[in-house]
């Protein structure tokens, strides 16, 4: 997929700019703009450096723990018919936790094992079940990952402070509310078509 | 008092919070936060050739002057969704890939100020939104999952939402 965002946006680029009459700021750009990218990485690598080290220490003081903790009631209602007590279930809530609290480099080897998890619950709930096919408990799971919850949203802070924001965290409430509604309608989709594929079988 | 005057107490309370369980439960926070930024750090070093890749195509198509063209073309229909037409552009990327979205956002910021409607937009949509079809992949890549059924309509009905609501919400909170 992305050799073609990125050969396709370089080819787009180069034809509509020799149309256009744009070939100086195209050169320009080409020369320029990796430079903009290192620089970029200066600017946001402090800020990833200062939360990563942070966040470790929640973690070791285990506040993700009491995260989870907290999750574990709400998710009953997500995941009907997984086993609160088995492993999936809490892996499931760690996975969340550590990326509320931004550790995504944590988050991912968790949710990656909360898969191979669900796999297996899939099988004890149907010993006939194709392992080919998603089950209902991995789409939520999923929609769960690709929704950003974040306690803090470090990078747009960040480069909302480098572009001169007055308060580059004012943009919080809007962005708690933004993904817990966003969140919202991808699981309201994929709970509606598990129910609904549900009753059909 | 405002909106924004609270969110200037979010940092420091969490730092706080945290130190304060570090030592509760006798954690060596120095230590941990030197090895939690090392980890940041390679993630950090990982991700740059590709922000490389990536800042490079989309500043050129912002050069060419593709770029003005395409928003050109879709703010009839942004407007219509209340959708400030210069944060067009992260929309289409988000989805797809971190670092082009991350490459976007910082062209989008240097076009209109961050304080502007536009630029909060698109701080909401970077900040509350994720690389859905990365995450799909590396997720099912973990299984045998072949047939991913719904996945993917329900994580794009989440981004969609993600992106209507981010202006919604500039709207009304700021």
């Amino acid at each position: 997929m992305m050799k073609w965002v990125f050969g396709g946006l370089l080819l787009l680029s180069i034809i509509f700019g020799v149309i256009t009459d744009h070939e100086a700021a195209l050169t320009e750009s080409a020369l320029n703009s990796c430079v903009d990218a290192v620089e970029l990485f200066l600017y946001l690598i402090g800020g990833m450096c200062m939360w990563g080290g942070l966040m470790r220490i929640a973690q070791k003081a285990g506040l993700t723990a009491k995260l989870a903790f907290l999750f574990r009631p709400l998710f009953v209602l997500l995941f009907p018919g997984l086993d609160p007590n088995s492993k999936a279930y809490g892996l499931i809530c760690m996975n969340v936790a550590a990326n509320v609290l931004g550790l995504g480099n944590a988050a991912t080897p968790i949710g990656l094992n909360a898969m191979h998890e669900l796999e297996i619950e899939n099988r004890k709930a149907d010993p006939r079940a194709d392992s080919s096919i998603a089950s209902r408990h991995m789409i939520v799971f999923i929609v769960l990952n690709t929704a950003s919850i974040t306690l803090i949203p470090q990078t747009a802070a960040t480069l909302r402070l480098k572009h001169g924001a007055l308060s580059p965290f004012d943009i919080f409430p809007a962005v708690v509310m933004t993904s817990v509604i966003a969140l919202a309608c991808g699981l309201a989709v994929a709970l509606i078509f598990n129910a609904v594929e549900r009753k059909k079988a | 008092m405002n909106i924004a005057a609270y969110t200037n107490y979010i940092v420091p309370a969490l730092i706080a919070i945290i130190i304060v369980s570090g030592f509760v439960k006798k954690v060596d926070i120095f230590n941990e936060f030197i090895e939690g930024a090392g980890e940041s750090l390679k993630v950090g070093i990982g991700i740059l050739p590709a922000l490389i890749a990536l800042m490079t195509a989309i500043g050129m198509f912002k050069a060419s002057g593709a770029l003005d063209a395409l928003t050109g073309v879709l703010s009839p229909a942004a407007s219509l969704l209340g959708f400030p037409p210069e944060a067009l552009p992260l929309a289409l990327i988000r989805p797809i890939s971190g670092s082009g979205a991350l490459a976007t956002f910082e062209t989008v910021l240097s076009g209109v100020s961050p304080d502007s409607f536009a630029g909060r937009v698109a701080s909401v949509m970077m900040g509350a939104s994720e690389t859905t079809f990365y995450t799909v992949a590396v997720y099912y890549g973990a299984t045998k999952v072949t047939k991913t059924r719904h996945t993917i309509a329900a994580c794009l009905t989440s981004d969609i939402s993600a992106f209507i609501f981010s202006a919604l919400s500039v709207n009304l909170l700021m």
